[in-house]
């Protein structure tokens, strides 16, 4: 599929570089990035403190939305399904872990430092096996006896699965955000020059790079990573030479959701969380993926890192910024630029013309 | 007419009614198939057109006439299902994943606020404007005219919004007409300081807004109403009219489908390789089905906006597009009548069924169960039953109902490529 498309649209930057005559959209491209850089040297120049303190928080934000990025990047590499119902699978899990926190494990500021760093771990634990359990639910379920369908009926019934998973929360929790009492403390990790990074940001370090070495290892190193890998390249060869397809695209929805799990735990011990979260955390996580060029792991952690930057700046800092009530449109407005200008995406080399 | 016909798409029924020997059926076989074929229509029709009559009677049928709508929720209703239609066009016929469908439906809504409201004070401009003295500011045209400028406003949306993303194909379209869907609303919520200048009026909105109507001239002559909002009838002639925008849309729907560009959209549709290899050209094909999609959906939105007097950036939320896509699954992608149907059932089911069976629900169980809060789960619900167990819909396409019984149906039936 890829090899027929491979030379018949390029990156538009690649003219440029190459030091063909650039198109009009490649110059409107690399004319809009241009400005953008302008646009933060400006505002490192005039608040530095303030350009490194909305940094960080641009940072830690961009790891939590990877881990939900990566769910949808393993599922499409897979499928090629865009699972819509991720983001809200996300906020499930998310919402559980509120009830372990707060019913289960009973944590509260008061309690004893190990009370709550076991009570937490053990939550990760168990949000992380509940969010593969239901992501491999929903795949059994909907998406499994669709998998020969034709794929706008697979991503159909991902949007309506979407809305199932949200109702079901809504169902169980009602409209209300719920929210988690500050168990990280606030205190600083480290102080360079007016520039404090807290430990309840560092907790968010703390846990997604392991995860992310992990994954990363799973994927590059062992049997099962071997097989998503072929599963992904094509399922018809990986089946004749004895991967089990099935068992395969199961274990990577698994692994999504466990991703997610972990991801709406981390969430959730910094923003409220309700029912309908998913939905645009869902859109943010996806248009990570595809920034990053979908289907390519690192890419999405760098397409995740990048939003959360794009995001943070722009509801941080001072100079010409847009403001909170224009970050979706912002982030949708990369999405869109993304796949006119560079369909491929950062990282990515196949071109996403196949549907 | 007795003989039967070699290939007609009723040839099993008729089969059927041989071995039945029902007494009704054979009447009915004997009626020549050119009176026969359209009885069913007119029969919907005549009741369609008699609804606000009789509809006060059939409301008072007891417990069973909970169920006939109120008329002014059937305007609503057929709106959505107008809108449905549009819609059907892009995802139906040309097999185009459509998830923004909404920025339509406020794009059509906001001009019909722009065009025939008082929104831009700085300005006095009245056009045909019909129920508005002529001191009035704001700009006032003739709402018959805004539907059409609307309309046309929308297909070029839909234009600008399709050519840089239609080279696109199936799933990244789909995220990519969601992103519009998303960037529109939020665009009117804080388009109310464009340096300054009010567009939109921010989370306020427009209005109130214009109704329709005929003016005083065509009033004193033929007795036809000033203006719609102002007349005793207004829910009537707000019901008749989009009732006939409505059977318009599906008759351009119907005419288009069997047009040239319509075999075009088919042919993309089914696949997308062998239509460019037989000369069909994708893009601009492709940006045709986007732009008649948007054209009714900028109708249906301004037509809308003027019933309701108002264009309110609540009104356009993503759920909205996944409501319309749904009415289109629900009825069968491609199947006009089936698109109607099923836009007629998710629209009752959304303005007042929903809450009709949620009461009724609670009162013989004794529950407290608030069925409408989980509306769009229901409809979630729907969509992947449909895709499950019955992908072609309630009313298939015909064109796709006779692959399946002749037997020459492959696996991309509705496939948009490979």
């Amino acid at each position: 599929m890829a090899t027929r498309e491979s030379n018949q649209q390029r990156g538009p930057f690649e003219g440029v570089l190459r030091g063909a005559r650039p198109s009009a959209l490649s110059t409107v491209g690399l004319v809009f990035v241009g400005i953008l850089a302008v646009w933060l040297l400006i505002n490192l120049i005039k608040d530095p403190q303030d350009f490194f303190v909305v940094f960080l928080i641009g940072l830690t934000t961009g790891l939590v939305y990877a881990l939900v990025a990566l769910g949808y990047t393993l599922v499409y590499g897979i499928l090629q399904l865009i699972n819509f119902a991720h983001g809200d699978v996300f906020a499930f899990t998310g919402l559980f872990a509120s009830t372990m926190i707060l019913s289960v494990f009973n944590l509260t500021e008061e309690s004893s430092a190990v009370t709550i760093v076991f009570g937490l771990a053990a939550t990760l634990v168990i949000v992380t096996a509940f969010g593969a359990t239901l992501n491999t639910v929903i795949e059994r379920v909907a998406y499994h006896r669709l998998l020969k369908a034709p794929r706008l009926a697979l991503l159909i019934t991902a949007v309506g699965m979407s809305f199932i998973v949200q109702n079901v929360a809504l169902a169980i929790y009602d409209v209300n955000f719920r929210r988690v009492p500050e168990l990280i403390p606030r205190t600083d990790v480290f102080e360079i020059g007016g520039v404090h990074y807290q430990w309840n940001k560092f907790a968010v370090i703390l846990v997604t790079i392991p995860v992310l070495i992990a994954l990363s290892w799973l994927v590059q190193s062992t049997r099962q990573g071997k097989a998503m890998r072929a599963t992904a390249q094509d399922p018809d060869a990986a089946a004749m030479v004895g991967i089990d397809v099935n068992r395969t695209i199961s274990f990577t929805f698994a692994l999504a959701g466990g991703l997610a799990g972990v991801g709406g735990l981390l969430f959730l011990l910094q923003f409220n969380i309700r029912y309908d979260t998913g939905f645009e955390l869902g859109l943010i996580a996806f248009t990570a993926a595809v920034l990053g060029g979908i289907g390519n792991l690192s890419g999405a952690v760098l397409g995740a890192v990048t939003i959360g930057l794009i995001q943070s700046f722009n509801e941080g800092l001072s100079w010409m910024t847009p403001g909170s009530d224009w970050t979706r449109s912002i982030i949708f407005g990369v999405l869109i630029a993304i796949l006119v200008f560079r369909p491929q995406g950062l990282l990515g080399e196949q071109t996403p013309d196949r549907a | 007419m007795t003989e039967p016909r070699d290939n007609g798409p009723n040839g099993k029924r008729r089969q059927g009614a041989v071995t039945g020997l029902s007494a009704v059926q054979q009447t009915w076989q004997s009626i020549p198939e050119v009176i026969r074929r359209p009885i069913p229509l007119a029969i919907v029709l005549v009741l369609a057109l008699t609804y606000p009559f009789i509809y006060k009677d059939l409301r008072s049928l007891g417990e069973l006439g909970d169920f006939f709508p109120q008329l002014g929720s059937v305007v609503i209703i057929l709106v959505f299902t107008m809108m449905a239609v549009g819609l059907n066009i892009v995802v139906g016929y040309s097999g185009l994943l459509d998830l923004g469908y909404v920025a339509f439906y406020a794009a059509g809504a906001y001009t019909a606020g722009w065009l025939a409201s008082g929104q831009f004070e700085e300005v006095n401009f009245h056009l045909g404007s019909s129920g508005i003295t002529s001191d009035v500011t704001g700009i006032h045209i003739s709402l018959w005219l805004v539907f059409l400028i609307a309309g046309a406003f929308t297909a070029i949306t839909g234009i600008l919004i399709g050519l840089p993303t239609l080279r696109l194909r199936g799933d990244y379209l789909a995220i990519v007409t969601l992103g519009f869907g998303e960037i529109v609303p939020q665009v009117v919520r804080n388009g109310d300081d464009f340096g300054g200048f009010n567009l939109t009026n921010g989370t306020f909105g427009i209005n109130p807004i214009d109704s329709p109507g005929f003016g005083d001239p065509l009033h004193d002559t033929l007795g036809l109403p000033v203006s719609y909002q102002a007349s005793f009838q207004r829910e009537r002639l707000f019901y008749w009219t989009i009732l006939g925008l409505l059977l318009l849309t599906v008759f351009c729907s119907v005419r288009l489908r069997d047009s040239r560009l319509g075999r075009a959209w088919i042919a993309i549709r089914e696949d997308e390789t062998a239509a460019a290899a037989m000369g069909i050209p994708l893009m601009r094909t492709k940006t045709w089905a986007y732009a008649i999609g948007a054209f009714f959906g900028g109708i249906a939105g301004a037509y809308y906006a003027s019933f309701k007097s108002g264009a309110f950036p609540s009104d356009f939320y993503f759920n909205i597009s996944i409501f319309l896509l749904c009415m289109v699954i629900l009825g069968g992608m491609g199947s006009v009548w089936g698109v109607v149907a099923g836009g007629l059932i998710l629209g009752w089911l959304n303005v007042e069924g929903l809450a009709v069976i949620g009461s009724k629900f609670n009162a013989a169980a004794g529950t407290d169960f608030e069925i409408a809060k989980y509306q769009f789960g229901i409809y979630g619900t729907i969509i992947v039953l449909m895709m499950l167990f019955r992908p072609t819909g309630l009313i298939p396409e015909r064109r796709r109902k006779r692959e399946l019984e002749e037997g020459v149906h492959d696996e991309s039936l509705y496939e948009v490529s490979h």
